[in-house]
């Protein structure tokens, strides 16, 4: 006997979450510690800097990159219009005839200017970005000109894929049972905005349902990997994430195929079943690990906003697990040993293994790294 | 500085990976230097732990204990108050600390130059063979537009980058451009903010001054020498020794803990012995044992997000290292399908499989990539997609280890009808002696016959090559190691390190199947006498064990040929291993299989249960 860790997925009624609300460049923060937010507030916001547009100019004016100081009309940082002349030659003579000046293709700022290449980089006009709460909570820390940290207490579900970013919407559950597939006729008009909840599988045909009914989000068991390459229109092939432009977010919980949802996550959000949730796509699976996230705001004392401190699950006689690879992928479990030593598969892996039982009482060995705890 | 035996009795040395730090203890006993004990910990570079040295610790914690427990000893210790002793003290301390690390991502670096398959393949080699991983190579010739190229600079952050353009007195205009581009885009460096990001200059020596006045006020300058000085010269080195050095500033300074291991690793005397990026380690144990045994080496690191191959070819021992970011095993195994295409992964599987099943089956091991295969038909299956994923590696490493291109080439009239040309690659498989493989999927196979196999199908070796197998991964120690001594590192490679896994011999040319293709009369260690005619289309697979020697006749039929002075009749010696000896008549140039689905299938099978890959019941 004995017990070690292993890697989970968190699904629970209620877990104090902090979130950091971080812009790209530095900025402006446009909320103060202990101001309440709503996930649609925007809470700091900057200018990132314009695309720099190369222009060779000494080519368009005909002289050499040399001679080019000779005819600039502009410097370093300096703005410009649209039709702002960098430089002309005098024409012939000196006289100004078939003079040819040259004008700047867009409006923005003089980045550099070069003797040796003739050309000169020209700045487009900075790009507002803002970064919203995306959470309802509470501002507990303001970064100085770089954003905040929102906490708040919530029900949290961990996917384990996802495609999209960031989305707002109430949980409509359409899934009669977390075996059931989620039925293309049963989204309609009153799905609207809304993060619809599906049970083990979500066809092509019911995503493109939720696109033309204006879905926000879409959570599923399982979902084929044909039908994601469909919608993208090209193959993922490695695990990152999120910033898919398809008209809404899809989180899904246990993996590709038809699998069953867990049943807590179910229940879960069957609980809270027409609330506001806040919802993502974004997954990475390499190191710094990020999976998708379904986050359910409740109502809470500031008091409570003490964050547990992370630590691994542990398996051990009595763990609740899910396996997560065939045979029987998506089945829960109790485990009942953990033997130490290392044991023979069908595949004639030699394997650190752990024995456990289903409901019904049958009971099995599995490699260790084939499960994932189910934390209570 | 190198040391001997009396210096080095003990030594520690940790491989920082990006999930796992691996410690080996490699020990002086009866006048041999051996590796004894290995032991590992997960690497700690993330929150909440943020320090690596905590890894580092837990693996040399397990190291002594495994070590007392062998030796019986109860007072063996390499660390007193969390840090290494230094020297040996009789049970306590070690005489030296090395280290290896790809932790963090490793060193990613963005290169540049003038003409793409010139300068900027001259940069690229630089980078990777520096141990770097190369995001992107931008090049004046790349048709990419300017605007396009400025806008890939700034999105991407690497750890540094190497400007390369121009022989010396050659272009300035194209190099300085392309230092306006880096200027314009300002990039920024991957980790930390608090310093600028570090870019080596290494192009024509003219354009310095320029190259000065452009970059210096925005980066952090070096200028070393021209890495291709001419065209038919590359000066790799100094640009090397600078990534290098800057590696160890710049980048490792930034990652969590790395300030107090770079403290850590010594020599006997307490001499900083430098960490290395790991697959520059790889490279360097590499090169050791093709000069150390006069032979050309090809060795592969499978991973589970990329694939390394290093290669060591022809009399001047040219050696080249690529990686293909995104093949492997778990994290990249998706992107494997994508690269080869579902048919070229289904010609490897002996069974019918659904192809949706098999799409699903991929992308839940790339979401969960510690899973391993449980059931034998997902085990065939990954074995499938690992050939596929070395086959593309391995592709890329051809194309890539060439000679150098743009040069003006003096033929003779016998190569005036030939098609070769300058830049062809160096790699030639029937020159190749030693082939290496290591990575998961081939040193921890349940079998090592299903190592051989995939070695052989994915890399194809003609004529006669040795196949072996990294035991333990520890080449990227050892390749650190022979900084301070190549004695203590060779020895521990030759007697620990490598799995002598058997040899391929395997006749270059086409055949009709089922027709005569090779005559072969092997005797054998034993006395015993193995003597057959293969048809073409077959492999046979003929025991013979570790440090054995089978004296082989051999004799082939219809114009296939043995070896590079393209003889049919040879006597030679095949060396054996855990495996044994694999005669494989299978064609090469082209090798192919059949196109028919059922005819696939029962040559595989066939194939495998010669190779003796799978069980039975599998197969039937």
């Amino acid at each position: 006997m004995g017990q070690a860790y292993s890697a989970g997925l968190t699904v629970t009624k209620s877990i104090i979450l902090k979130k950091e609300r971080i812009l790209p460049l530095k900025g402006k923060v446009l909320v103060k510690k202990g101001d309440k937010v709503k996930a649609e507030d925007v809470v700091a916001e900057t200018l990132l800097p314009g695309k720099v547009v190369p222009f060779n100019l000494a080519n368009k004016l005909g002289v050499t990159p040399g001679q080019l100081v000779n005819y600039i009309k502009i410097k370093p940082g300096q703005q410009i219009t649209k039709h702002t002349i960098l430089a002309e030659n005098k024409g012939l003579f000196g006289l100004g005839i078939f003079k040819n000046e040259v004008r700047s293709p867009l409006e923005g700022e003089v980045e550099n200017i070069s003797a040796v290449t003739g050309q000169v980089l020209l700045r487009e006009p900075r790009i507002p970005v803002q970064v919203k709460a995306f959470i309802d909570g509470i501002v507990t820390n303001v970064i100085e000109d770089e954003g905040v940290v929102i906490e708040n207490k919530s029900a949290y579900i961990q996917g384990i894929f996802g495609i999209g970013d960031e989305t707002v919407g109430e949980l409509k559950l359409l899934a009669t049972s977390p075996e059931a597939e989620l039925d293309p006729h049963k989204i309609d008009e009153s799905c609207r905005d809304k993060v619809i909840v599906g049970g083990s599988f979500v066809s092509h045909a019911a995503i493109e349902a939720a696109r033309q009914h204006g879905v926000k989000a879409i959570i599923t068991g399982g979902i084929d990997d044909q039908d994601i390459k469909k919608l993208l229109g090209y193959d993922i092939g490695v695990a990152i994430t999120g910033h898919e432009k398809i008209g809404l977010t899809i989180v899904v919980t246990e993996g590709f195929g038809k699998i069953t949802m867990a049943k807590k996550t179910f229940e879960l959000l069957r609980q809270f079943n027409g609330r506001k949730s806040s919802v993502h796509g974004r997954t990475q699976i390499r190191a710094g690990v990020i999976r998708p996230e379904i986050i359910i705001p409740q109502e809470f004392d500031e008091t409570e906003l003490v964050v547990k401190e992370a630590s691994l699950p542990v398996l051990e006689p009595g763990t609740m697990i899910r396996i997560i690879r065939e045979p029987n992928f998506g089945r829960i479990a109790r485990v009942t040993r953990l033997p130490e030593e290392l044991t023979k598969v069908e595949s004639e892996t030699l394997v650190r293994i752990l024995e456990a039982e289903f409901e019904d009482g049958t009971r099995f060995s599995i490699p260790r790294a084939n499960v994932e705890v189910i934390e209570s | 500085m190198q040391y001997d035996e009396k210096r080095l009795t003990r030594i520690v040395a940790t491989d920082c990976g990006s999930t796992t730090t691996k410690a080996i203890l490699i020990e002086w006993m009866d006048g041999e230097y051996r590796q004894t004990i290995r032991g590992e910990a997960p690497t700690t570079v993330e929150a909440p732990l943020n320090d690596v040295t905590k890894g580092v610790i837990n693996a040399t914690q397990e190291l002594e204990e495994l070590a007392r427990l062998k030796y019986q000893n109860p007072n063996i210790k390499f660390m007193e108050d969390g840090e290494f002793v230094i020297p040996r003290r009789g049970d306590v301390g070690v005489d030296a600390y090395v280290s290896t690390s790809s932790a963090g991502g490793g060193l990613q670096m963005m290169v540049t130059g003038v003409v793409a398959s010139m300068t900027g393949e001259s940069a690229e080699r630089t980078a990777l063979g520096a141990g770097a991983i190369v995001m992107d190579l931008i090049a004046s010739n790349d048709k990419r537009m300017n605007h396009e190229k400025i806008e890939r600079i700034r999105q991407l952050r690497p750890d540094m980058i190497l400007m390369a353009g121009g022989e010396d007195g050659g272009t300035v205009k194209h190099v300085v451009e392309m230092a306006e581009l880096v200027s314009g885009a300002d990039p920024k460096p991957r980790l930390g903010s608090g310093y600028k990001l570090p870019v080596i200059y290494a192009g024509n020596k003219q354009a310095q001054d320029d190259i000065k006045n452009t970059l210096q006020e925005k980066v952090d300058l070096i200028i070393t020498d021209n890495i291709r000085p001419k065209l038919e010269t590359e000066n790799l080195g100094p640009a090397r020794d600078k990534i290098h050095d800057l590696f160890m500033e710049h980048v490792m300074k930034q990652a969590p803990g790395y300030n107090k291991l770079m403290e850590w690793t010594q020599g006997p005397d307490h001499e900083n012995v430098p960490i290395m990026p790991t697959p520059a380690a790889v490279g360097n144990i590499m090169q050791a044992i093709a000069k150390d045994e006069n032979i050309e080496v090809v060795g592969v690191d499978i991973g589970g997000a990329t694939t390394d191959i290093f290669s060591v070819f022809t009399e001047e021992f040219v050696f080249n290292r690529t990686v293909s970011a995104n093949l492997g095993m778990s994290y990249s195994i998706s992107n494997v399908l994508a690269s080869s295409g579902l048919e070229n992964i289904m010609r490897w599987v002996p069974f019918d499989i659904n192809e949706s099943t098999l799409r699903n089956m991929i992308k839940n091991k790339m979401i969960r990539p510690t899973t391993i295969p449980s059931l034998l038909e997902e085990l065939v299956l990954e074995q499938a997609i690992a050939k596929e994923a070395l086959r593309l590696a391995f592709e890329q490493h051809k194309e890539f280890a060439s000679g150098l291109k743009g040069m003006q080439r003096q033929r003779d009239i016998s190569e005036a009808f030939s098609q070769s040309t300058s830049g062809a690659t160096i790699v030639n498989l029937m020159t190749l002696n030693l082939l290496v493989g290591s990575g998961g999927v081939l040193s921890h196979a349940p079998r090592r016959h299903q190592t051989v196999m995939m070695l052989i199908d994915s890399f194809l070796p003609e004529g006669y090559t040795r196949l072996a197998v990294d035991s333990i991964f520890m080449m990227p120690h050892l390749g650190v190691l022979s900084d301070i001594s190549t004695k203590a590192a060779t020895e521990v490679f030759r007697k620990d390190c490598m799995i002598y896994l058997g040899s391929c011999l395997a006749p270059v040319g086409k055949g009709k199947l089922g027709k005569p293709a090779l005559y072969a009369k092997l005797q054998l260690p034993d006395g015993s006498t193995w003597e057959q005619d293969i048809p073409f289309g077959e492999v046979r697979l003929i025991p013979c064990g570790v440090g054995e020697v089978a004296k082989a006749h051999l004799k082939t039929h219809g114009g296939l040929i043995l070896d590079k002075d393209k003889n049919r009749e040879l006597n030679i010696d095949l060396h054996g291993g855990q495996v044994g000896i694999v005669l494989d008549t299978r064609g090469r140039q082209p090798f192919t299989l059949p196109a028919d689905k059922a005819l696939r299938i029962e040559m595989l099978k066939k194939w495998m249960r010669e190779f003796k890959v799978y069980p039975d019941s599998i197969l039937a």
